[in-house]
């Protein structure tokens, strides 16, 4: 068995969380401390060593990222961290910002200090004010505590920080769009080469990292490399948050080392609910292909999720019964890409709309079985042709649920409707009214 | 603009402030366009024509960055957003009959504003709050783990112009113009309240103290 291993999440219970006091009362800003008395790229090697992938879905090596920036010209370089969770099932970065802002501002002053930034920014998404509330606050507690602003500790290094919210757009977690969100433009991809790391925010070299990869650099830096690659597989180091949700007893936060089994994060969070069996799931969020209780051993790593057809992405683990309709699940997902998509390119913004199309008529047994092929044909269309991932993503869940569950797409064709009694998959009790005529449709 | 001169005169200072967070000007027009909210509940035409000049682009510019996200309003919004996740977990945990029987009781559809201008009801996307489905947001505060029972609860209250407090949040829901300013940056000092931690936020480390687990080399 695996243990868990709560590093970012060691202080969510404490009283008062949020706040310096609790922070530094459990060790926090000694990160910093050993950091400022580093040479800034021997912290840049230090993340390299660790092994640490970017936790925001893309898994890229973050301090090789960094290693991009090109030499310092004297001019302005950035940090922006992506704090725009919005991916469907993920639900990691809200928890700890919420609850130990600390965590990630204490990462951000490390970060900006090793890759040579004066002010660094941090996108979150706007519909969580609470979470902004607290960010706020907790930027302004560290530039009173004078681990922000002029002359950090007296190593004559300067940093601001600008807490920025958005406006309600899954895009602007793409890195691209998030640059030309956060310079006042609608949140669209930009071509790439260039990458941030050369021509970024303002066209100045720039880092994007995920909230998680952030938060997790003061633990590195304070406890050294070899206590971070103790954790997890041969090229998946370190721990991570599996955020479980659904149908299982007790959803929520497990922070583990990488590589932990879908089995074993089960049987933590009390099995799935009582008196049903696992269907289906995703190991990486909704832009990641489903997998079945046939992957209950995968081990939880970018390799092995790799190789098994699917991605690790952001540990989101959705977790769904018996009583769910895949077709349902599918559908919703597809509509909430077409909803997403920003409309740049041809094959994300018409793919997304005629996908949704078919799959409403599926789902409402008026389709036909040459729409679940023109399903298929119109992914092909789509994956690897889009400007950016969003059509990549949307592309999964129908191309690996049509392989895994062909005769459940089938099934609403001949039988007209859906097969399942949606009331079934409730957490309470109500009559289903999924025959009566269809609540409108969604963002019309 | 049809501002009259102290809210201008406001309007203008607070700009200001919100200008000198950014080393670009233009970097200032998502949270200018939170400010103008604010103030009249949507991007009205006159707050439109306010962020064009602050940001010096043009209003149609300006129109153009505001339409492209869901939470800046083209018609007045209700005091309270009240959104339903009806994205494919939160819908099939409970969501979807939780967002058909509000709309019944609001007597709205989706992105539709209830006619006292109180409410305004519609289906959102994943808020990343997955582990508390189903998930309903009001002014962009949590109200975790609903049931219909639970929901309309709290929509009863709204109608009848009591406060709504969140299952994890502040100590009250704040209006949609209040809300809108602090997501134009303003602190309103209530950062410190809290309705208590979730117990999925704590599961994992729940079950490692039971275990006495502790991380690698502790």
């Amino acid at each position: 068995m695996t243990d868990l291993t709560p590093v970012l999440s060691a202080t969510w219970g404490a009283e008062n969380s949020w706040t310096l006091d609790t922070y530094t009362n459990h060790g926090g800003y000694a990160g910093l401390k050993k950091a400022l008395a580093m040479e800034p790229t021997d912290i840049v090697a230090a993340v390299k060593d660790s092994g640490l992938r970017g936790r925001g879905g893309a898994g890229f090596p973050t301090g090789m990222k960094w290693g991009f920036l090109p030499p310092d010209d004297g001019l302005p370089r950035y940090l922006v961290v992506n704090a725009d969770e919005s991916e469907p099932g993920t639900c990691k970065d809200i928890p700890t910002m919420l609850s130990a802002p600390h965590t990630l501002i204490e990462g951000v002053a490390i970060t900006s200090f090793a890759i040579g930034c004066n002010h660094a920014f941090i996108y979150v998404r706007g519909e969580v004010v609470h979470v902004y509330r607290r960010l706020m606050k907790a930027v302004e507690e560290a530039y009173a505590a004078g681990h922000l602003g002029k002359n950090i500790h007296g190593t004559g290094f300067d940093l601001d920080v600008t807490v920025h919210a958005g406006a309600g757009a899954y895009i602007c977690g793409e890195e691209t769009a998030l640059l030309d969100s956060l310079e006042g433009r609608r949140g669209q991809p930009r071509l790439k080469p260039p990458f941030p790391a050369v021509a970024g925010l303002y066209a100045r070299p720039t880092v994007v990292n995920n909230v998680e990869s952030i938060a997790s650099v003061p633990a590195i830096i304070d406890r050294g490399v070899d206590w971070f690659t103790s954790m997890g597989t041969e090229r998946s180091k370190g721990m991570g948050f599996f955020s479980l949700s659904g149908h299982v007893k007790n959803p929520g936060q497990y922070e583990a080392p990488l590589g932990i089994t879908l089995r074993e994060l089960l049987e933590m969070a009390g099995g799935m609910r009582e008196g049903h069996e696992l269907k289906f799931w995703t190991p990486g969020g909704s832009s990641t292909p489903i997998f079945t209780d046939e992957h209950l051993d995968t081990p939880l790593d970018y390799e092995s999720v790799g190789a098994a057809g699917s991605m690790l992405g952001t540990r989101a683990l959705q977790i769904f019964d018996e009583t769910t309709c895949v077709v349902r699940a599918v559908t919703r997902w597809t509509e909430f890409y077409k909803h997403e998509s920003c409309g740049k390119c041809t094959p994300c913004r018409e793919g997304t709309y005629w996908l949704a199309l078919i799959l409403k008529r599926l789902e409402a047994g008026t389709g036909t079985e040459a729409d679940i092929q023109q399903l298929l044909d119109t992914c092909d269309s789509i994956l690897g042709r889009a400007f950016c991932a969003l059509g990549d993503g949307a592309t999964s869940c129908i191309t690996s649920s049509v392989k895994l569950f062909k005769e459940e797409y089938e099934a609403h064709v001949t039988q007209g409707g859906c097969p399942f009694d949606h009331s079934a998959s409730a957490l309470f009790e109500y009559a289903d009214a999924s025959d009566a005529p269809a609540i409108e449709e969604a963002h019309a | 603009m049809s501002y009259d001169e102290q809210t201008l005169e406001g309007l203008t200072k607070d700009a200001a402030e919100i200008i000198g967070r950014y080393p670009v000007k233009r970097s200032a027009l998502l949270p200018l366009l939170h400010l103008v909210q604010s103030i009249d509940g949507y991007v009205s035409p006159d707050g439109i024509a306010f962020c064009a000049e602050q940001v010096e682009l043009t209003s149609a510019e300006v129109s153009a960055v505001a339409t492209f996200y869901t939470q800046y309003k083209r018609r007045p919004n209700g005091e309270y957003a009240v959104g339903v996740c009806t994205n494919t977990l939160c819908a099939i945990m409970g969501g979807d009959e939780i967002y058909r029987q509000v709309s019944e009781r609001l007597g709205v559809g989706h992105d539709e504003t209830t006619a006292d201008g109180k409410v305004t009801l519609e289906r959102l996307e994943c808020n990343a709050a997955c582990d508390y489905a189903p998930v309903m947001m009001i002014n962009w505060e949590f109200f975790d783990d609903q049931t219909p029972e639970s929901a309309l609860k709290v929509i009863d209250d709204i109608l009848a112009g009591k406060a709504v407090v969140p299952t994890r949040g502040a100590n009250t829901v704040a209006s949609f113009k209040e809300t809108s300013r602090v997501l134009a940056g303003f602190q309103d000092g209530r950062a410190d309240e809290d309705q208590g931690i979730g117990e999925p936020t704590l599961a994992g480390l729940k079950v490692a103290k039971d275990q006495g687990w502790k991380e690698a080399g502790k």
